[in-house]
């Protein structure tokens, strides 16, 4: 059930940077990554150096894949969201087109498909809906209704472009400072809408706050429940230990690594409440 | 076609080549193997392992700090039974140099796990890891004090039996290093490695508390590679003939040589495969240029030649 290795199909590389455009808050990055595109699958996420060959910052970068595409003009192609929030985003955003990083992926684990098509609900908060339109595309490929609903602090905070809205049955806005769409936090609006669209399997990806709550109403109706997490990795390849999540295991807790037996995990299985980890440990 | 003799020594074990990963950074080494193969390391040296399966400690568990990071783990990990069933055998069938870190919370652990291990083939040395940082209070931390140090490199020495070379690895963060390497060399250890993180502490200025959930971690990376050097200096100045595992911020075949200089026999790769997973063959391949360059027919002619004619 739960793989236990890192993503057999990852490689490191020099990357090229084949795009880099302002959305918003955020930047849309294209990397040229050859072969590498086609092993990678919705929810999978890449490592990067920033900073250069003399920086101080000694970590990767995690980021969520936003797109692969295995054949495009510039041969296979992977693109990502990324918010300049701290000083390793900031250089990676900086980058201009031509200038090459150092790149581990596809990375982690892949966001489940069901076996028949089902209603789903795909949530996304912040740029955290970034691994959620392949999804969606893969979903309604499989015949799967696709509810997308996407939410932030502020409507332009929202990571929603054009063509990742092709492929959903509805897309429902949230905003905590009401600028857009349903007025309040993401997590208030999926009980109406769950029942509204007869959901039945829901995905989540975004801040781990937002992701408690989700895993709290897809307990209380019942539905499986995949999420992506997001915890501080320095490595990305399963080897530092810092990026683990507690999950419910027969002696107690458990704590699992995200780079490997996530960033996608069942939401059900995470024990959410801090202070019961703490109380356990 | 360069002619240099890589081979080193630890006690009565050959190793290949004198790059090691270090203890807590390759975990078991199959994530690694994804990336080179290991029978190319000098030695691999596995994540300390314990009696029980451990969870480890509660997140966050790291914090990057400038050239360094801090972590907080706990010594997370499955326990001397499953390692010995599944993780041993696995890294004999890659033809892996073995080193195994073990770490207790008592003296009898450690004598405990010495025994499990005396049986045990495929294991080049045992690293007594007695200077991990993350536990509950620093009277735990036995590389603090000669009298506790010596008392668990003579229980591990008592059960382990046979030649097994027995390393024992050292905190930075004492008064004078010197004295603690003095007793477990008298202890009858083999080998010294040497440096475990110094503890250290990162405050969000955000929240405005200790940014890890264990308040205090250990600090490694390029940030605390002068005080390896220099620890490794000191103690090699007072017991040359003891040789030295050395580690703490290698991020190049500079930095391992600079460790050799100061008298390391190996060099550990640590945090650098966080930030790259070919850390260690990078660093191994430009070693070897370096030490040809610098005129070294063998390696170990360049093991603490900063200390010559002197």
């Amino acid at each position: 059930m739960i793989p236990q290795k890192i993503n057999k199909n990852s490689v490191q590389m020099n990357a090229e940077v084949i795009s880099n455009k302002k959305v918003g808050p955020y930047h849309h990055m294209v990397f040229a990554v050859g072969d590498m595109a086609a092993h990678c699958r919705p929810g999978n996420f890449v490592a990067i150096s920033v900073g250069g060959s003399h920086s101080s910052l000694i970590l990767r970068r995690a980021f969520a894949i936003y797109r692969a595409i295995d054949k495009g003009p510039m041969g296979g192609s992977i693109e990502l969201v990324i918010a300049p929030h701290g000083e390793g985003s900031k250089w990676l955003c900086s980058r201009i087109v031509g200038d090459f990083v150092d790149l581990i992926g596809p990375l982690g684990t892949a966001f489940g498909i069901p076996t028949t098509n089902a209603n789903t609900m795909l949530i996304g908060g912040g740029y955290g809906s970034a691994p959620l339109f392949a999804l969606a595309e893969l979903l309604k490929n499989r015949g799967c209704r696709v509810d997308m609903v996407l939410g932030a602090s502020t409507a332009n905070k929202i990571y929603a472009p054009l063509e990742g809205k092709r492929s959903v049955s509805s897309l429902t806005l949230t905003t905590d400072d009401g600028t857009t769409g349903i007025h309040g936090q993401i997590s208030e609006a999926i009980p109406r809408l769950i029942r509204e669209f007869g959901t039945e399997v829901v995905y989540s990806c975004g801040p781990m706050g937002m992701l408690a709550a989700i895993a709290k109403i897809a307990d209380e109706f019942d539905l499986a429940h995949q999420c992506a997490v997001e915890e501080a990795m320095a490595c990305g390849i399963g080897v530092c230990m810092t990026c683990v999540v507690p999950i419910k295991h027969e002696d107690g807790i458990k704590m699992v690594r995200t780079c490997i037996d996530g960033p996608v995990m069942d939401g059900a299985e995470i024990i959410w409440d801090k202070k019961t980890v703490l109380d356990g440990l | 076609m360069s002619t240099l003799d890589f081979s080193t020594k630890i006690g009565s074990k050959r190793f290949s080549n004198p790059i090691f990963t270090a203890s807590g950074c390759a975990s078991s080494g199959q994530e690694l193997s994804q990336f080179f193969p290991l029978s190319e390391l000098g030695a691999i040296v596995t994540k300390s392992i314990m009696t029980k399966p451990r969870t480890g400690r509660a997140t966050p568990r790291m914090a990057e700090t400038p050239s360094g990071m801090l972590n907080s783990i706990g010594l997370q990990g499955p326990g001397i039974d499953t390692f010995l069933e599944k993780d041993i055998p696995w890294l004999v069938e890659q033809k892996a140099k073995v080193i195994v870190s073990i770490a207790g919370e008592t003296v009898d652990e450690y004598g405990v796990l010495s025994r499990r291990l005396r049986a045990v083939s495929g294991i080049s040395a045992v690293e007594v890891n007695i200077s991990c940082p993350n536990v509950e209070n620093r009277g735990q931390v036995f590389a603090c004090h000669p009298d506790t140090a010596v008392a668990v490199i003579e229980a591990v020495r008592r059960n382990i039996g046979g030649e097994l070379p027995i390393i024992a690895k050292l905190s930075p963060d004492v008064t004078d290093i010197v004295e603690i390497a003095a007793s477990v060399i008298n202890a009858g250890v083999d080998g010294l490695a040497l440096i475990n993180t110094l503890l250290g502490m990162v405050i969000d200025t955000n929240t405005m508390k200790p940014k890890l959930a264990g308040k205090t971690g250990g600090l490694s990376g390029p940030a605390i590679r002068p005080v390896a050097v220099r620890a490794i200096y000191q103690v090699h100045q007072a017991f040359p003939n003891t040789p030295i595992v050395g580690m703490g911020g290698v991020a190049s075949g500079r930095d391992a040589f600079e460790l050799i200089l100061a008298g390391a026999s190996a060099v550990s790769i640590g945090t650098a495969t966080f930030g790259n997973p070919n850390a260690a063959m990078q660093i191994k391949e430009q070693l070897s240029e370096l030490l040809t360059q610098k005129g070294f027919n063998d390696f170990r002619d360049a093991i603490g030649f900063a200390h010559r004619g002197i």
